[in-house]
């Protein structure tokens, strides 16, 4: 089963060299125990862009935009044998941000890829 | 969290941290199988204690710290004949007071023990089984339970099957080596059959009723991706990884609603996993890259790369999948190879080329009793007219499966040919 791990901070700032070289180290080990897919940090939005839809017409936004509560930092694929994986998984991804980065707060979103089963349905 | 929930958690952190634990402590004991005893001990002490301490905040420093502990005091209580082990208890202790941090001092070396890891769950001395079984326990972190579920075997059996293992590697010295050199290259092979029966194992019962059979897919190829972590410049590696990858892309096309296998051919392609493909493709590239054309696994992953590039059966190329298969004939002498082969001709040159190398099978005594040569020939005669000849082969074939699916549908093709 793939999972998506969606990571979103409330305030938009670098993490801390220590918290840095920790996502890394588990980063590594993930990859090499055949667990992460793929993962990446996002540039911020400001120098995104968005397209939206609205009244069936596109409507094409550059940034900077008006500031959301939680601004996607990252993202992670994982293969993990189920929910449980996942979490224990993502709890100790964020326990990192509680030991290196103090006074961070934000979400981790754990969310199963449609179709990526490959047993049970 | 009802204790079901506590005991999921607690295995699912065990399979995170597992690995790691036994190549430190393998590291400090010289000995892979006591390191992996005495994780277990750990793994059996966290389902004690968690369920009611509930889960600590770092599990994987929580069971570190338990196994070096453990490790530790088997290291003081060894018989002070073996004087080294008392210096090496020592030293560590020191190192433990000076340094809290050992997971950090123990990362560098990682990649070098995971692969010892590996090499040592599959050596030549044990039997395939045995290898099996201890690479699901050490590398994958699968329980005695979970393992004997996935084989459909009793838990005493594969208990056993550890253990006996175990006790070879230890005794016969073999417990702490990691292949160098040519030798690795020899042993490299047995490591990666060991990793392909997993996964085919867990492939063939993609679909099965309980979810840990079709787990062996995910682990075989989560240990394939291990494997090419670790030794990056071995192109078998890669290709294992290509073959699994475009393997299992096409799962979810592999059966029907109610269950029933659906043939490559007839399957419904948008349902093929694009990502998964994309990978498979990717670690073919790498093995080539790497100079691996030739190898066994290689050619496969590139027989099931022109499927997967194909967007209909229709415009398969046909033409490359048999030349490949002629090249993987010589490098494996397989019949069964052959045979595939024969499909493969037969659909470049038409039935009659099929059927010629069929007939020259017919002698091999491995294939003798095996269904598909039969099920093969009658399909072959069939498309050629010669309707008697191909119902006599569909019901030989019919009475030699033991799918009872393929019974079925066997025996309905026969009904389609008239005898003469």
């Amino acid at each position: 089963m793939r999972y998506m791990f969606i990571i979103k901070a409330s305030q938009a700032t670098e993490p801390t060299p220590e918290l840095l070289e920790a996502m890394h180290r588990m980063a590594q080990r993930e990859i090499q125990a055949g667990r992460m897919l793929d993962d990446g940090g996002l540039m911020p939005l400001a120098m995104g862009c968005q397209v939206s839809v609205e009244q069936g017409a596109l409507k094409v936004t550059d940034g900077p935009f008006i500031e959301a509560k939680e601004m996607i930092g990252g993202y992670a694929i994982f293969d993990l044998p189920g929910g449980a994986e996942a979490l224990a998984s993502a709890r100790e991804f964020m326990q990192l941000h509680i030991d290196h980065m103090p006074g961070w707060t934000g979400t981790m979103e754990i969310r199963a890829i449609a179709g990526s089963m490959t047993h049970g349905g | 969290m009802a204790r079901g929930d506590v005991e999921r958690a607690i295995l699912a952190t065990w399979r995170i941290e597992q690995p790691r634990l036994i190549t430190s402590l393998a590291r400090m004991l010289r000995d892979v199988p006591l390191a992996e005893e005495l994780t277990q001990d750990v793994l059996v002490a966290a389902l004690e204690r968690w369920p009611q301490t509930g889960v600590p905040d770092r599990p994987g420093a929580w069971l570190m710290a338990a196994a070096r502990r453990r490790a530790l005091d088997h290291l003081r209580r060894a018989p002070m004949l073996e004087r080294r082990h008392a210096m090496v208890a020592a030293a560590l202790e020191a190192e433990q007071i000076v340094m809290p941090d050992f997971d950090a001092a123990l990362d560098d070396d990682i990649g070098d023990e995971m692969l010892r890891l590996i090499f040592t769950a599959c050596h030549p001395l044990l039997s395939t089984e045995a290898r099996v079984a201890l690479a699901l326990r050490m590398v994958c972190g699968l329980t005695t339970a979970e393992i004997a579920r996935a084989f459909l075997a009793a838990e005493a059996t594969i208990a056993q099957r550890i253990v006996r293992a175990k006790r070879l590697l230890s005794a016969s010295g073999l417990a702490y080596e990691t292949p160098q050199g040519d030798e690795r290259r020899l042993r490299l092979p047995a490591v990666l059959e060991v990793i392909y029966l997993i996964f085919n194992e867990g492939h063939t019962a993609a679909h099965g009723e309980d979810w840990l059979r079709p787990q062996l897919c995910d682990e075989g190829r989560r240990l394939g991706r291990i494997l090419a972590a670790l030794a990056p410049a071995e192109p078998e590696a890669h290709a294992l990884v290509a073959l699994m990858e475009l393997n299992a892309s096409r799962n979810a096309a592999r059966a029907g609603p109610d269950g029933e296998p659906v043939l490559l051919m007839d399957q419904d392609r948008r349902r093929w996993d694009a990502l998964q493909i994309r990978r498979g493709q990717d670690a073919l590239a790498r093995a080539w890259a790497l100079g691996g054309r030739g190898g066994v696994y290689a050619l496969q992953a590139a027989i099931a790369a022109c499927h997967a590039q194909a967007p209909d059966a229709a415009a398969t190329d046909w033409r490359s999948i048999a030349g490949l298969y002629a090249q993987l004939s010589r490098a494996t002498n397989s019949p069964v190879v052959e045979l595939n082969r024969a499909v493969a001709v037969a659909m470049v040159e038409g039935p009659a080329a099929g059927l010629q190398i069929i007939e020259a099978l017919a002698r091999a005594p491995a294939l003798e009793g095996y269904h598909l040569l039969p099920s093969v020939r009658g399909d072959l005669l069939q498309r050629l007219g010669r309707l008697a000849e191909a119902r006599e082969a569909f019901i030989a074939a019919a009475e030699l499966t033991r799918n009872a699916r393929e019974r079925v549908f066997l025996q309905r093709r026969a009904a389609t040919c008239p005898p003469s």
